[in-house]
């Protein structure tokens, strides 16, 4: 009972939410909207007994992306409304009916694998995060590897592009910053 | 009693929302957002059927996917960032001549 209240409301707010992300010609609205949606997608984790990925959709998505996107937003002028032009009605119908195919897709698949065998069944008193810890490194080390390697070669990346000039900042030699201490 | 076609509904909700917002938006920090939706709504569907079918590759694999979204967003903002200073605009029209 609690259980179907819980999803229905959030159900729709995170459909609001996301709709006010979609619809909004204001960025800072948008993102705004993007954070609580992001928030309340964490609740169907917790309502699924999925509380380790509840509490890393809070702390990554609302935490880590929301505030890279509000630190990236002082670059943008965001007080302007967004234009938006919509131009080939044709594209937008043929992408139309794509994406309506590719949503009964999404919802047949389950039905026509309706014998699935569960890989990692859950076990009997081992909690969620406990279980998430064993399979994660037994049978996804190595994926978890790369994606550690990946999400360090995403954060150079994100230095280097974001702070263009900041290379040559450090290699200043020493005699060009007493040069500068000299006002010469 | 809420089935797994509840949260798939849901899924294909969120996921339409997002591709709505692919299709009519030409801001590129819009189209940021929208991939975010994206993301999440297959995030939700891939821990239902987990919590469902009684697996945990689908949670393991959403994590993956937030993993995933988090590089991308590292990597796309900086390259936005780039962009903005050289050209003064986020819009993708501004991305139509291919040339440095």
């Amino acid at each position: 009972m609690y259980e179907m209240i819980a999803f229905y409301v959030f159900a729709a707010l995170t459909i609001g939410m996301f709709g006010i992300v979609v619809t909004s010609r204001n960025a800072l609205y948008a993102m705004s909207a993007l954070a609580g949606g992001m928030i309340f997608i964490s609740g169907f984790f917790f309502i699924l007994d999925a509380e380790f990925l509840g509490v890393v959709q809070i702390v990554v998505y609302s935490g880590a992306i929301m505030a890279l996107y509000a630190f990236g937003m002082m670059f943008f002028d965001t007080t302007r409304d967004v234009s938006e032009k919509m131009r080939s009605k044709k594209i937008a119908y043929s992408l139309s009916i794509a994406s309506a195919v590719l949503i009964v897709t999404i919802l047949g698949v389950p039905l026509a694998g309706e014998n699935m065998q569960a890989f990692y069944p859950n076990m009997e008193g081992v909690g969620n995060i406990q279980m998430i810890g064993v399979v994660l490194f037994t049978k996804y080390l190595v994926p978890f590897e790369l994606a550690a390697i990946m999400l360090l070669v995403a954060m150079i990346s994100g230095i280097v592009l974001a702070s263009k000039k900041m290379d040559e900042y450090l290699a200043i030699e020493d005699e060009e910053i007493e040069d500068v201490k000299e006002g010469r | 009693m809420i089935t797994l076609t509840h949260y798939l509904v849901l899924t294909g909700i969120l996921f339409s929302i997002g591709l709505v917002g692919v299709m009519r938006r030409t801001n590129l920090l819009m189209l940021f957002f929208s991939t975010e939706i994206l993301l999440n709504a297959i995030n939700v569907g891939f821990v239902a059927v987990s919590k469902y079918y009684n697996d945990l590759s689908g949670q393991l694999f959403a994590f993956f996917i937030i993993a995933v979204a988090a590089s991308e967003v590292a990597v796309g903002l900086g390259l936005l960032i780039l962009w903005y200073k050289r050209n003064g605009s986020v819009d993708l029209n501004s991305l139509q001549m291919m040339k440095g």
